[in-house]
């Protein structure tokens, strides 16, 4: 019978070159199974003398101490190596694109409108809607336009049959809050207006976003800082802003906001106009029954492709319309 | 408004430049829309006088003459008809540089000498029609350069004026406002009185003294109609827009500017008997001078005489009775007209003059005298004429009464959050002419009594004034507040889906949004049918944007095949928006989505084979949608009897037993009358109650095992899938907690006339493990019942 030394020589080294796990396998049963020669060895010291017995078994059983986690680094050698030939054949081309629908995009005036939206709402402006075909009361009556002003005649309106109008602006929707409720008011409303105008720069539909508020502590300053807070969180940097007078027969004082915009293509950044407001004419709190003397109000209105275009450097108000792919594709 | 920057400075002591001025103007509300230069830039033109002129010897149309510019005189071959012996005329010498970069070098023409050339208005720039030589006044001074001559160094500015401010539709008032904006001198030219050297008058009656309060006459008699019209005043005109036409039409063009009141001239011996001042009758005419004929009623408000209307009031005069170059005598009008009533008329007969732009916006109701001395003094002495005494007719209740306006310093401050004291609003009111008592009080009491001048009938309440100090003030200058404070609570209602969540749901499943008009052309709306009556517009823009769209479909299929057209294989669009219709002549406006889709149901791709979309991949999309929703009202689907699509496939969509929308395949008659490409999937939707939601609630969740069972299922073919699940949900009672169809056979294996269908139960109780007793016993419930009430049975 060999001794344990040798046989733990032998079974390491065998253990060693064993080329898979089957081999592996059979070598334990070769030395530690019922009938391995490990076994046998440990079945032989009972023939032993006592004396020797302790110290042999102790030898024998380091021996198969060794061998056996000799078989056990050898196993996860031998699985880790399968592991990583399993995953190496199973390596995919990661630079083929993903399986999946397509997404699109929202319409850049959705896009922008949301965005207004947004802004507004972190300086506590709700969103308010109403219909698209007004009367002429909404529209301008109570807007205080007088029937045939001048005013008028700056909205080219669509009428209906019955008198009825598509409305010019948004804001008859000031209108329709502040008959519905008392101050504080602090409104934008967005939606289609129209006006009866194409050309170049003009489409018979377009978007407007009107604010209005109206409290007992509101100044024209804070119409200015409200504005000048908008246009610097839409477009995203300190712009430049002034004020002009002008006039709309539901303002008074009257302004249209300026912002000094670069073009980008190296020529002197020039004024211009993006929107206009007012402090709310008191002849229109009146009609809607709100103490003009208790409470004054601020209004303004912009063109949401207006804002669109000098964002996203649209050039042809026009292309808004025409639902091309190739142009709303860009919006993503 | 178009203006000379000259002129105007002979009104107001301003010293600002062209480009200042006009910047202060737009800062202070009179938008400069154009600054143009007078001329254009040229060099070396000089005034000349033609001393000798003889035909040239080797050309017809050709002449040769001697042109003196203060030296000896020079050789100069010229074609121009006009040309002649003591003519002045610009003579651009040689080394001059004429508009557009001519040099002018000695030449020789037809073999002869030319050192130079006489000028046309046309080549200097001034008049794009003018043919033969600028003809120069015999006073002109021989070598003065014609810029100097002419005053060309000057500017035009075009003002974009709001509808407010008709004062500064002249010289002087736009001359008062601008010494108030740039703090310069006013120093309006003196207009003294014309005596009257003639007896004549007209006789002037007002019958509308509503309409028109004050009507000045003056008949001025023997003019000379040989005159020609000042070239001062022709360019200045022209500078400001205006033609020049005939002296008489000129100078009240001229006081038109210079003072905004505008005149009218009629030839006094074609009036008969006396001017009356009434409201048209209907069915009187009138032939304009524009030599048009209009019909007119009783809202317009004529000028007429015995022989009936003469002139439109505040529009247009007649042509029988206007100025001609026969005319000896005339008979000046400078009348105030109500302007509602001058208001729409000119629009009303397609009209748009100065005169109306002005009276429609109100004009000085006290500068009609002034304007008609004003006019006098120029007539007579450029056509000379004997003047007769100016007359006056006027109803002093109608004129438009003027009361103070009061100011409290306290509201103005208010409103602008400004600190303006009593010393700067009271300069300012001073600078724009405002007349006022100072306060007595010095603190936030003050309260002013203002009086406007009478330019500025805009002014008329307490706000009004308010702007006009911030005007002046500079709304620049006044302060800015950045928002702060209390935010107020925001609302934000749940039980809503947001409008942009369902259009982001949209563009995850591949939709593109799209934004069309919403008018469309009757033909569009073929083979939609409507709710109620489509919405027409009395004055649509044109034929194909004439009704409000009863259905978002037909621009969605516009839009689908314009990009068809721009090979795009596939599409998916979407937009949301509001339909009209009129129901009971009451529009009613609806929220709605709609959808359309051709193509693949997946982009093409390497990883998923490609496979037509179709309906049960729009049922999806919507499916996902209704997703948003959570629980809340029920949704079922019913076969549509829609005309415009696939009767087989199509379906109603049921919110609470509610229609809320179509979907299913585009028949292909519409599809054939759109010209689509490819079968079209559709799908539109009222909104409303799509984002009408419930809140989430939470039930008991239960911690036993699920167990599931499946069944393979042959049911008459004809048995809709929908009575299957009801079937099953009845008959399986609280336990199923879910159920899936994962398998749909109808091929050849299958029994003829049934089809197969594979669907999971899934069973859960919430207090304990299910025991395989009372699942078998569910199960076999749910089995008889399918067996009992739709004839299905358990395939072998």
């Amino acid at each position: 019978m060999q001794s344990i030394d040798a046989i733990k020589e032998q079974a390491l080294s065998a253990v060693a070159d064993a080329a898979d796990l089957r081999q592996l396998d059979d070598l334990r049963v070769q030395y530690l199974g019922k009938k391995g020669e490990v076994t046998a060895l440990l079945k032989s010291l009972g023939g032993m003398d006592p004396g020797e017995r302790k110290s042999a078994g102790q030898e024998i059983n380091r021996g198969k101490q060794a061998i056996q986690q000799a078989i056990a680094d050898r196993k996860q050698a031998l699985e880790s190596a399968e592991l990583e030939r399993k995953l190496a054949a199973e390596s995919v081309d990661i630079s083929l694109p993903g399986r999946r629908q397509r997404r699109a995009a929202v319409h850049p005036i959705t896009r922008t409108m949301q965005r207004m939206i947004d802004i507004f709402g972190h300086l506590g402006f709700s969103v308010a809607d109403g219909p698209e075909v007004e009367d002429d009361y909404f529209n301008f009556e109570a807007l205080n336009f007088p029937p045939h002003h001048p005013a008028r005649a700056m909205h080219d309106t669509f009428y209906f049959p019955d008198g009825r109008l598509l409305r010019t602006h948004t804001s008859p929707v000031q209108i329709r809050v502040m008959q519905s409720q008392q101050p504080p008011i602090r409104i934008i409303a967005p939606g289609k207006v129209y006006r009866s105008d194409s050309d170049q720069t003009h489409t018979p539909m377009f978007h407007q976003v009107e604010g209005l508020l109206v409290a007992e502590h509101v100044t024209f300053a804070d119409l200015k800082g409200v504005l000048q807070e908008f246009v610097n969180a839409f477009f995203e940097r300190e712009l430049e802003i002034r004020l002009r007078p002008s006039y709309f027969p539901f303002t008074e004082p009257s302004a249209e906001l300026d912002v000094r915009w670069d073009k980008g293509d190296g020529s002197d950044p020039g004024w211009l106009e993006v929107l206009g407001c007012g402090m709310v004419h008191p002849n229109v709190l009146n009609a809607c029954r709100i103490d003009s003397e208790k409470y004054i109000g601020y209004a303004f209105g912009m063109g949401i492709e207006r804002f669109a275009m000098l964002r996203y450097g649209v050039n042809d108000l026009r292309q808004f319309f025409e639902n091309d792919l190739n142009f709303l594709g860009q919006f993503q | 408004m178009r203006f000379s920057v000259n002129w105007l400075k002979q009104w107001v002591a301003t010293e600002a430049t062209p480009e200042e001025l006009g910047e202060r103007l737009t800062n202070a509300g009179l938008e400069m829309d154009e600054l143009a230069l007078a001329a254009p830039a040229f060099t070396g033109v000089v005034v000349a006088e033609i001393t000798a002129c003889e035909a040239h010897p080797d050309a017809d149309k050709l002449k040769l003459c001697q042109v003196s510019a203060g030296d000896d005189p020079v050789q100069i071959v010229c074609g121009a008809p006009n040309a002649r012996v003591g003519l002045k005329a610009p003579l651009a010498q040689v080394g001059a540089e004429l508009p557009g970069g001519f040099g002018i070098k000695k030449a020789k023409l037809r073999g002869v000498d030319s050192l130079g050339m006489l000028c046309s208005a046309k080549e200097l720039g001034l008049n794009e029609d003018a043919d033969g030589l600028l003809e120069l006044p015999d006073d002109a001074p021989v070598g003065q350069d014609i810029r100097d001559y002419l005053d060309l160094d000057d500017h035009s500015i075009e003002l974009d004026l709001t509808p407010n401010r008709a004062d500064c539709l002249s010289i002087r008032g736009l001359a008062r406002d601008v010494s108030a904006i740039c703090d310069a001198g006013y120093r309006p030219p003196t207009i003294d009185k014309v005596a009257a050297d003639s007896d004549s008058t007209f006789p002037v009656s007002i019958a509308d003294t509503a309409g028109c309060p004050r009507y000045v006459g003056r008949v001025i008699e023997e003019i000379d109609p040989a005159a020609k019209t000042p070239l001062w005043m022709v360019e200045a005109l022209r500078r400001s827009g205006i033609r020049a036409i005939s002296p008489v039409v000129d100078v009240t063009n001229y006081v038109l500017l210079e003072l905004g009141q505008p005149l009218h001239a009629f030839d006094r011996d074609r009036l008969e008997g006396e001017i009356v001042v009434r409201r048209a009758a209907a069915g009187e005419t009138l032939v304009l001078l524009d030599e048009r004929e209009v019909e007119l009623s009783d809202r317009f408000l004529a000028i007429t005489d015995r022989s009936g209307v003469v002139a439109l009031a505040g529009v247009m005069g007649g042509l029988n009775t206007g100025v001609t170059e026969e005319t000896r005598n005339i008979f000046l009008e400078s009348a105030y007209f109500d302007p509602a009533t001058i208001i729409g008329k000119a629009r009303d007969i397609g009209l748009h003059t100065d005169a109306s732009h002005r009276f429609e916006r109100g004009v000085d109701p006290e500068g009609q005298v002034m304007a008609i001395e004003r006019a006098t003094q120029l007539l007579t002495a450029i056509v000379g004429g004997r003047p007769g005494p100016v007359t006056e007719t006027v109803s002093a209740d109608t004129l438009p009464q003027r009361s103070p306006v009061s100011l409290r310093l306290a509201r103005l401050n208010r409103m602008l959050g400004s600190d303006l004291t009593v010393d700067d609003v009271s300069k300012i009111l001073e600078s724009l002419n405002m007349r006022f008592e100072r306060p007595g009080s010095q603190d936030s009491n003050a309260v002013w009594s203002v009086l406007p001048p009478s330019q500025r009938f805009d002014i008329a309440i307490e706000e009004d004034l308010i702007e006009e100090v911030a005007r002046i003030y500079g709304y620049n200058r006044l302060p800015l507040r950045t928002p702060e404070g209390e935010i107020p609570t925001p609302v934000l209602p749940e039980r809503q889906v947001p409008l942009r969540q369902i259009q982001q749901a949209m563009c995850a499943a591949g939709y593109q949004e799209v934004v069309n008009y919403s008018f469309i052309d009757q033909p569009d709306l073929a083979g939609f049918e409507a709710e109620g009556e489509p919405y027409a517009l009395a004055n649509p823009l044109s034929g194909d944007m004439a009704i409000m769209r009863t259905t978002l479909l037909p621009g969605l299929l516009k839009s689908l095949s314009y990009n068809q057209r721009r090979q795009h294989a596939r599409i998916r669009l979407f937009e949301t928006g509001v339909v009209f219709s009129a129901t009971d002549g009451a529009p009613a406006e609806t929220l709605r989505l709609a959808a359309v889709a051709v193509g693949d149901a997946l982009p093409e791709q390497w990883g998923q084979a490609g496979r037509p979309m179709d309906f049960y991949d729009l049922k999806g999309d919507l499916e996902a949608l209704l997703d948003l929703r959570g629980g809340g009202q029920q949704v079922s689907f019913a076969r549509s009897d829609c005309n415009w699509l696939h009767p087989g496939q199509s379906a109603e969509l049921r919110i609470d037993g509610h229609k809320a929308g179509l979907l299913g395949l585009l028949h292909p008659r519409i599809q054939k009358t759109w010209g689509i490409r490819g079968e079209a999937l559709v799908l539109e939707l009222d909104l409303p109650p799509l984002m009408d939601r419930g809140l989430p609630k939470a039930g008991p969740v239960s911690r036993f095992p699920a167990i599931r069972r499946d069944l393979s299922l042959l049911v008459p073919e004809n048995v809709p899938y929908s009575e299957i699940e009801q079937v099953i949900s009845i008959s399986s009672g609280d336990l199923l907690s879910n159920l899936v169809i994962f398998d749909v056979y109808s091929g050849q294996i299958v029994e003829k006339g049934y089809k197969n269908l594979s669907i999971g139960l899934i069973l859960q109780d919430v207090s304990s493990t299910l025991k395989d007793e009372t699942v078998d016993s569910v199960v076999d419930r749910v089995i008889a019942a399918l067996r009992g009430q739709l004839n299905a049975k358990l395939r072998g």
